[in-house]
């Protein structure tokens, strides 16, 4: 018996809970590339958001009627369409962003983000849930990108968004804005994400062994702490 | 010699994982064993290899031509993903031990965007035939090359002491930061 889930819950599980990088670790190639400054960060995410957004909730109206064989085929059709969109959307209105992002709007294709939500959630939910996932999974990506792309600003170039924020005698870490800084930001976030998932997860579970002690009841057993989640 | 720098630019200064950030998935996903990290890596640079192929007559002989340019990306993808299935198919008619060694990575390859970028950056640095193809083989030696250092990285790293929240994919990215670092070591040669 499949649990509800409130329509709220639907859109809020994807900016932490299923969080796209730091839980899912997906869609790892444009976070680590383009989160050399906040703004571009912040473009990727809502281009991507887009693309997510009006693939699931397509998928989610023709899920009926996709051939299960060819469902992932199609999915990838469905997907390009919107990506050209975006694609020649950004080289006509923001020449500059197209530009920094380069190669990387048309990547979005291979996202696996927008492929694993229509695999694992649109091509089985209607598309009301749909929509809030996707939205939701994109809020996610736009947190990751712009936490990332901020530290990375801050440190490697003194700016945030463009207005400077360290003082002059802070010298720029040039490593933050080359590619190794990408990769050691980003695991170390992700470290702390663990550990904070951690912290919660052993306060949870304290929690719930001690309320079991103060009613006084059986010992608690294995299953029960799963069945809580913690 | 113009195709021996494009070579070693797409191997070792612009090496495709470690400072384009393109096939990051299997980079993390494939690379704790140095068996699999090997027949990942050959079986990737054999589809780069014809994918520039493809990709490069698709594009110069139908696209262009028929001013179809704007459909460069789905029929890029669509692409791709036949000719890793046709690829598929013929090894495992072919060669046996082959199928067994490569068959359950060759799936993964069509969602790698290591492939669709190769693709991609050919068409819009607008290289010539042959070009292309060294680009190609470079792009997919110098993935295997960052595959296989990580993987040997990664067998040791099973015996040392890492701290829990940073086992697996955090720990490996950050390796992959020092060693994104050791490559820039080649920036000087071009």
């Amino acid at each position: 018996m499949k649990k509800r889930v409130t329509l709220l819950k639907e859109f809020t599980k994807g900016l932490w809970e299923i969080n796209p990088t730091f839980k899912q670790i997906l869609g790892m190639c444009p976070t680590l590339a383009v989160t050399v400054s906040a703004i571009n960060g912040i473009a990727m995410a809502l281009a991507t958001t887009f693309v997510l957004f009006f693939s699931s909730l397509l998928i989610s109206l023709i899920r009926k009627w996709i051939p299960n064989q060819v469902r992932i085929a199609s999915y990838i059709v469905i997907i390009a369409t919107f990506v050209t969109i975006v694609d020649l959307v950004m080289k006509a209105q923001f020449v500059e962003l197209s530009k920094a992002l380069g190669p990387f709007i048309p990547l979005i294709v291979v996202n696996c983000i927008i492929l694993g939500r229509a695999e694992a959630f649109a091509s089985k939910n209607n598309p009301l849930r749909s929509m809030l996932d996707a939205l939701g999974n994109g809020a996610g990506f736009l947190i990751s990108l712009f936490v990332l792309g901020s530290i990375r600003e801050i440190i490697g170039s003194r700016t945030i968004l463009g207005y400077q924020v360290m003082p002059n005698g802070f010298e720029p870490w040039l490593i933050m804005i080359l590619p190794a800084g990408a990769f050691l930001t980003l695991g170390l976030l992700m470290g702390l994400a663990n550990l904070y998932t951690e912290r919660k997860k052993n306060l949870e579970r304290e929690a719930l062994i001690a309320q079991y002690k103060r009613v006084g009841r059986e010992e608690i057993t294995d299953e029960v702490l799963k069945e809580a989640g913690v | 010699m113009e195709l021996f720098l494009i070579f070693i630019s797409a191997a070792l200064v612009n090496n495709f994982v470690l400072s384009y950030f393109l096939g990051i998935c299997p980079f993390i996903g494939v690379s704790n064993k140095l068996s699999s990290a090997i027949s990942m890596g050959m079986a990737t640079t054999f589809v780069m290899a014809l994918t520039a192929i493809v990709s490069w007559l698709l594009y110069n002989l139908i696209l262009i031509p028929y001013h179809l340019d704007f459909l460069q990306i789905p029929s890029f993808i669509l692409v791709i993903a036949a000719l890793v299935q046709f690829v598929e198919m013929v090894i495992k008619k072919v060669s046996q031990p082959l199928y067994r060694a490569l068959g359950i990575f060759l799936p993964l390859i069509t969602t790698n965007c290591a492939i669709l970028g190769l693709a991609l950056l050919a068409s819009m640095r607008s290289y010539n035939f042959m070009e292309s193809v060294i680009f190609g083989v470079g792009a997919g030696a110098g993935f295997t090359l960052a595959l296989i250092i990580m993987a040997g990285i990664r067998e040791e790293l099973d015996l040392a002491d890492v701290p829990k929240p940073f086992q697996g994919a955090p720990i490996t990215l950050i390796v992959a930061g020092i060693l994104a670092l050791a490559f820039m070591g080649f920036a000087g040669m071009i």
